[in-house]
């Protein structure tokens, strides 16, 4: 650490500011003197760090894995040997979460209801934004700040009349209704990346398409949309993962125990499941849930990075 | 251009806004008329009682245990997540020297740990709630049975189950799952720093500790800030929310004495019990000042010259 003072006057006090190119040849006398401190400084650094990527890689590989053995484990070697490997597959727990713990089903009612929700999400997100990033009229500014103000909005405050507007319209304990409020709780983020997105699209092909007779709708439907479609998907797969992941809602607008979603009938089976002590089922259940997410991620690996992180970066 | 714009512009935006405002935007302005109120919920019936719910939550205990885990929660969480995900994403981008060719490169096997640190991150928080919550269970989860393993018999916390214990387990599943959202973001942003800075500080001897203090968090300290802002947005918000929620039992839920109660979840144990809605949505307003004032002062504390590159 001492030779950190020394050396650091080297470096441009304030800022990254370019070091002069003379200065350099200076400089290497007292910096090859230290040369050997430094080495072995570094190298201590560099055990400490490769061993604190490797700790952190084996944390989160370990519970993922440990979820996957034990979903083909019996439910005595869980607990009484939880670091042994299987004895053999034991397919049967991943039959009897599908069928018997309703997994099938709610995998099913995800499915529909992402599905649903990922599509609304899109279409409607990309008219707005479209709309909002293209059109100057009165307002426009004003409604584009709403949609990108639910950004900071904690859903759990919505919640309780969020419950009476579904009952009063008859949508609590629907999936359409669960679809709905997806898109709506969507919008925000999808209306602020789209409308960014739209802005760096050239102008001259629409025009050319409007001079040459066609609609505005033509015109969004036919050349725009696709001209976005990079777009469409970063944002795409960041709603994906949202909603398929998404806990919260459907727990409190969606108590129909036929109309549950994945990551609630999981809860409710972990809580009901403590009574009979199905854990391999349940494993093998958790396991289930993870797959299209993990597979997802690893196809689109590129892409979900892109969608995730866009929104942050400047 | 002009024919039939504004017939266009209202037909696309007519739908998405009309959802947004009903579903979104709606409940949110009722929320804050029903914390002036004492509707229960219940019945359609209430009376406007100014702020005599915001007094009872004055004087209410558990609204306060349940304030202070939450901001222990937007301090600490942050600070843990983006200090580990800052120094992984130096190591895995400017860490590895000394290499024939490029002056600053990553250790080795760099983009293998991205991909492998960003696993959690797609994971529903439902999922990896109920994955530690049998990794805490005191008699047969996997973390005492590892003390066992290695001759620790002595050694076997409640984990959840005791209170000194819950708030910190219900903590660490936060950053395992979020830190690698923040290790992929920062080297996306340590990526767009010029070599040039790099190589110039490596001529003039600096060591790592230099770089990373003089040039890295300079040049990403905006990407630093928002992080910031979006972790302390998800620590007291939905996420920590399905994890307290999930992992812990309790009276309501909330850990045993209320020792892991945080604002979300003190909100949805009001909502949907017995005849609390409106003292629901009045903790839901705290809840949202809360997250108001967090942002703020991370801006204001975090306001630095803006760095050009």
């Amino acid at each position: 650490m001492k030779t950190t003072d020394t050396i650091s006057e080297g470096v441009a006090g304030d800022g990254p500011e370019p070091v002069p190119a003379p200065i350099a040849p200076e400089r290497t006398g007292p910096g090859s003197r230290t040369a050997p401190g430094k080495k072995g400084e570094g190298q201590v650094l560099n055990v400490f760090s490769h061993g604190m990527l490797v700790i952190w890689a084996i944390m989160v590989v370990v519970p993922l894995l440990w979820a996957v053995m034990s979903s083909f484990k019996t439910d005595k070697t869980i607990f009484t040997e939880p670091w042994s490997l299987p004895d053999k597959l034991h397919f049967e727990n991943w039959s009897r979460a599908w069928t018997e713990a309703h997994m099938s089903d709610y995998f099913l009612n995800t499915v529909l209801v992402v599905g649903g929700s990922l599509v609304g999400t899109l279409l409607l997100g990309s008219m707005a934004a479209y709309v909002l990033a293209r059109f100057e009229f009165p307002g426009n500014r004003f409604i584009y700040f709403l949609f990108i103000g639910g950004m900071s909005f904690p859903v759990i405050l919505a919640l309780v009349p969020l419950f009476y507007v579904l009952q009063n319209m008859t949508l609590l304990n629907t999936l359409h209704g669960l679809i709905l409020v997806y898109i709506a709780y969507s919008l925000p983020f999808t209306v602020f990346f789209l409308t960014a997105f739209f802005r760096t699209l050239p102008t001259s092909v629409a025009e050319a398409a409007f001079v040459d007779g066609a609609s505005h709708t033509r015109t969004f439907f036919q050349v725009m949309l696709p001209m976005a479609k990079p777009g469409l998907i970063s944002v795409g797969i960041f709603n994906f993962l949202g909603q398929w992941n998404q806990y919260l809602l459907p727990t409190v607008l969606n108590t129909d125990p036929e109309k549950k979603v994945l990551s609630q009938g999981l809860v409710q089976l972990a809580v009901s499941q403590g009574y009979k002590g199905d854990y391999s089922g349940l494993m093998a259940g958790l396991v289930m849930a993870m797959l299209p997410v993990l597979a997802a991620y690893i196809i689109f690996q590129r892409q979900v990075v892109a969608g995730l992180t866009a929104g942050a970066v400047k | 251009m002009q024919h039939g714009k504004y017939r266009f512009i209202v037909g696309f935006l007519v739908v998405p806004l009309a959802l947004y405002a009903l579903f979104v935007l709606w409940p949110f302005v009722q929320a804050i008329f029903y914390s002036f109120t004492n509707w229960s919920g219940l019945s359609p019936d209430f009376q406007m009682i100014g702020f005599d719910n915001y007094t009872r939550m004055f004087e209410d205990e558990i609204f306060w245990k349940a304030l202070r885990h939450s901001l222990i929660f937007a301090v600490v969480l942050p600070l843990l997540t983006i200090g580990l995900a800052l120094f992984f994403a130096f190591m895995l981008n400017v860490g590895g020297r000394a290499r024939k060719g490029a002056a600053v490169t990553g250790v080795r096997g760099s983009g293998f740990y991205k991909i492998v640190y960003f696993f959690p991150q797609v994971l529903s928080i439902a999922i990896v709630a109920l994955l530690f919550k049998f990794a805490y269970n005191p008699t047969d989860g996997v973390l005492n049975s590892l003390l066992r393993a290695i001759g620790l018999d002595s050694v076997q916390p409640d984990w959840l189950g005791d209170p000194d214990l819950a708030l910190i387990c219900v903590m660490v599943v936060l950053v395992w799952s979020t830190v690698g959202f923040f290790v992929v973001l920062f080297s996306a942003g340590m990526a767009s720093i010029p070599k040039d800075f790099y190589e110039a500080a490596l001529l003039d001897g600096a060591n790592r500790f230099t770089t990373f203090f003089r040039i890295t968090l300079p040049l990403l300290w905006d990407t630093v800030q928002s992080g910031w802002i979006y972790m302390g947005i998800l620590a007291l918000g939905a996420e920590s929310f399905a994890v307290v929620h999930i992992m812990t039992v309790g009276p309501r839920g909330g850990g045993p004495d209320f020792s892991t109660i945080v604002l979300p979840l003190y909100v949805y144990q009001n909502a949907f019990g017995p005849g609390q809605a409106a003292y629901a949505t009045t903790i839901g307003v705290a809840l949202l000042i809360v997250t108001l004032l967090f942002a703020t002062v991370v801006m204001r504390l975090g306001r630095r010259e803006r760095l050009e590159y």
